[in-house]
């Protein structure tokens, strides 16, 4: 193999590496057989051979996928960038009609050289994806396309796929605006280097996706995530349980089955534990900041449901509402103002609804502890504490911004103990943990 | 590492999906050239993926192509050494000893653990022969982890040590394939030997063709359609998503209804073929916006 391959492909190892795909010099040793036997003429070959030798789950392929097209570029270079927005347009069109991926993947790097510019002199500065999206509105041909199709079924037989239609070009045009993300960040990185886009552009695979910066488009992926975490969950806590049942043996019980066999204890019993599914009661802060979080972690609890003996669910702003049924009515929480208050919150818990805390409880706080400078109100999340088998507090911000500006962190975690949980990652090994 | 140690079966990735395709196996880009990495380097291959997209018809095929016997070890809670890897035939054994009363002990254990004896089970069958084998773990996410344990044993020198006879070499490497449904995360350990192949549902063109090789009568048009519809079900949040299985089950049900278009009337009365619960029929049908009978 070449030195230059090599490099490469320890850099993209690296790149791998610092997205947190756990990759051992093994696997790269793998990849680089894999490298040389496939040779570098097909590549998507490549990119499914190294996939196949590299990736260890499918939730890290979006990561990879994308530092591949990295490392490994379609091309090199800009493409000739002379057309028109109106002609691009006029082009994407069809193709998108006909479904021509080829042709998409080609009129993606002409969009991004010809309207992805940015910076004096052009390019100077880089190039911008959604500069090259909001130039040539790519979204706004649907109804174009729609049209065109209904004017080329006129003469046929309605058929009941053409309701399905829409959303096939939606998917089209999805299809087509990940082709320019790819394609800016590629000239981006000839730019600035490889190495440091790598770093910076390519985004984190959903597990590990902070729950304060996720956007829209991360938090719908990362409900889509609830079921199969929560299936992982319960499938490893139940052979937790069916190891630990194990061992023990009921002394009383073989000595009475040993009757049976003249004294002589043949089939021993072993002692049965009845795990103590515990009640779960959680506190959510559902105000702006945090409400990916919390909406996410009450998804996670509602599907673990019958993990626990019970759960109840209540939420608030600066109101307290009990949503264990559903009906997230955001109007319930917010009193006089929109901020969120953790000291009135707490208080009216602790005077409404203590009787759904019992010694059997666990009670997990969900929210970023800023309470806006209001009174914290430590004393009523003592008597909370009080009365709970264990109380938590599930912090989504990182430990270094703890106790900055009106944060009360540090006040709450004298009273109880506050981790950090910063993406789905965490809070599956905290909820691992919380479950015997 | 490589070179010597591989099946051996495909000469490139063009070759793996064309023979494939003649065995009725249709593979993207992605399966043939894992197959084909896994044949040349010699690595058991790990398929994941949602039920009913081919992970076992994966391993028959390679079977068929090689002309390999495929040997199958099904995987399910509970399974241990004595049903993977082999086995003494207590009871011959002991009809032996019987047999032989006059004799000395010696004697009688010296011949007790012999072959004649041995019960092999799967693993042990794939590594023993001498003709090309495929074998198919299936499940392996059902077998509990200390199976993954004996896994990584045979799988990554491909011999076994049984006692009494030694140790027992494969003359001839097995192609492997594990599959697994991913109800339970596989371990590192078992993952970092293996080619890790995730399946998933088809692209369209693709599911097509697999339809129409699947269900050879059926209009083109409405296999198309078929695929769509089947597509426009996967995008929903539906409780089990139709599979590749289902989607020709579906075309064969339509075929047999003798339906020449996909209409709202067919597709009321057929929509059971392809989802499997009364929920998921319910709420697809109204965002198909099927009018309720």
């Amino acid at each position: 193999m070449t030195a230059g391959l090599t490099g490469r492909l320890t850099a993209f190892v690296q790149a791998l590496r610092a997205h947190g795909i756990p990759v051992g010099p093994g696997e790269t040793v793998d990849a680089a057989a894999v490298a040389e036997l496939l040779g570098l003429a097909h590549r998507e070959q490549l990119r499914a051979g190294l996939a196949a030798a590299l990736l260890r789950g499918q939730q890290q392929r979006r990561v990879f996928d994308a530092t591949f097209d990295l490392y490994f570029p379609l091309r090199v270079g800009g493409v000739s960038a002379e057309a028109s927005r109106d002609e691009l347009r006029e082009r994407l069109a069809r193709a998108l009609a006909a479904d021509d991926r080829a042709a998409l993947a080609g009129l993606a790097a002409e969009a991004v050289g010809a309207l992805g510019r940015f910076g004096n002199p052009p390019g100077s500065g880089g190039w911008s994806a959604s500069q090259t999206l909001d130039r040539l509105r790519p979204q706004t041909l649907l109804a174009g396309l729609l049209a065109e199709r209904q004017e080329l079924r006129a003469r046929q037989q309605p058929q009941f796929t053409d309701r399905l239609a829409a959303d096939q070009f939606r998917h089209r045009i999805d299809f087509f605006r990940a082709l320019v993300a790819t394609e800016a960040r590629r000239r981006a990185a000839e730019l600035a280097g490889t190495d440091e886009i790598a770093r910076r552009a390519v985004t984190p695979s959903v597990e590990r996706t902070d729950f304060l910066y996720a956007n829209h488009a991360q938090l719908a992926e990362l409900r889509r995530t609830v079921q199969p975490l929560a299936r992982r969950l319960a499938t490893r806590l139940a052979a937790r349980r069916r190891r630990a049942a194990r061992g023990s043996i009921d002394l009383r019980r073989t000595v009475r089955r040993s009757l049976g066999t003249g004294g002589v204890p043949l089939r021993p019993a072993y002692r049965q534990r009845r795990p103590q599914r515990p009640e779960l009661v959680l506190l959510c802060d559902v105000s702006n900041s945090v409400a990916g979080f919390s909406d996410f972690t009450a998804l996670l609890v509602q599907a673990l449901r019958d993990q626990f003996s019970r759960v109840r669910v209540f939420a608030f702003v600066n109101q307290l509402a009990e949503v264990t049924d559903g009906g997230l009515d955001r109007a319930r929480m917010v009193g006089l103002h929109g901020y969120s208050d953790y000291g009135t919150a707490l208080g009216q818990f602790a005077d409404r609804h203590l009787a759904a805390v019992t010694p059997r409880s666990t009670v997990l706080v969900l929210g970023d502890a800023r309470t806006n400078r209001r009174d914290p109100n430590l004393a009523a999340l003592a008597r909370i504490a009080l009365r709970a088998r264990r109380v938590y507090w599930l912090n989504p911000e990182p430990p270094s911004l703890w106790n900055t500006g009106d944060s009360a962190a540090a006040e709450y975690a004298s009273v109880v103990p506050m981790h950090p949980c910063r993406n789905a990652d965490q809070l599956g090994r905290f909820v691992e943990r919380l479950l015997p | 590492m490589s070179g010597e140690t591989g099946t051996h079966i495909f000469a490139s990735v063009a070759e793996v999906e064309e023979r494939l395709g003649e065995a009725g196996y249709l593979a993207s880009t992605a399966v043939a050239t894992t197959v084909f990495l896994a044949d040349r380097l010699g690595k058991p291959l790990l398929v994941e993926g949602p039920a009913g997209v081919g992970k076992t018809e994966l391993a028959k095929a390679v079977a068929a192509v090689a002309g390999a016997r495929l040997v199958r070890l099904q995987c399910y809670e509970g399974v241990d050494e004595s049903r993977a890897l082999y086995e003494w035939n207590h009871a011959k054994q002991l009809l032996r000893i019987t047999a032989g009363r006059a004799e000395s002990w010696e004697a009688a254990r010296n011949d007790i653990f012999t072959e004649e004896f041995l019960l092999p089970r799967p693993l042990l069958t794939a590594i023993r022969g001498s003709e090309p084998t495929v074998l198919l773990v299936d499940e392996t996410d059902k077998a509990d982890v200390e199976v993954e344990g004996l896994l990584l044993e045979v799988l990554s020198d491909f011999q076994v040590t049984v006692p009494e006879l030694g140790t027992i070499t494969a003359e001839r490497r097995p192609f492997v394939v594990l599959t697994s449904n991913a109800t339970r995360e596989l371990s590192e350990a078992l993952r970092r030997r293996c080619l890790f192949l995730h399946l998933d549902f088809p692209e369209p063109a693709l599911e097509e063709r697999i339809v129409r090789l699947r269900v050879p009568g059926l209009d083109a048009a409405l296999a198309a359609s078929v695929v769509q519809v089947v597509g426009a079900l996967r995008a929903m949040e539906l409780r089990k998503h139709p599979s590749v299985a289902e989607a020709v089950d579906w075309a064969r049900t339509l075929l047999a209804l003798g339906a020449d278009t996909l209409d709202e009337t067919v597709l009321r009365q057929s929509l059971g073929v392809v989802l499997k619960h009364q929920e998921d029929i319910r709420r697809a049908g109204e965002q198909l916006g099927l009018t309720r009978p």
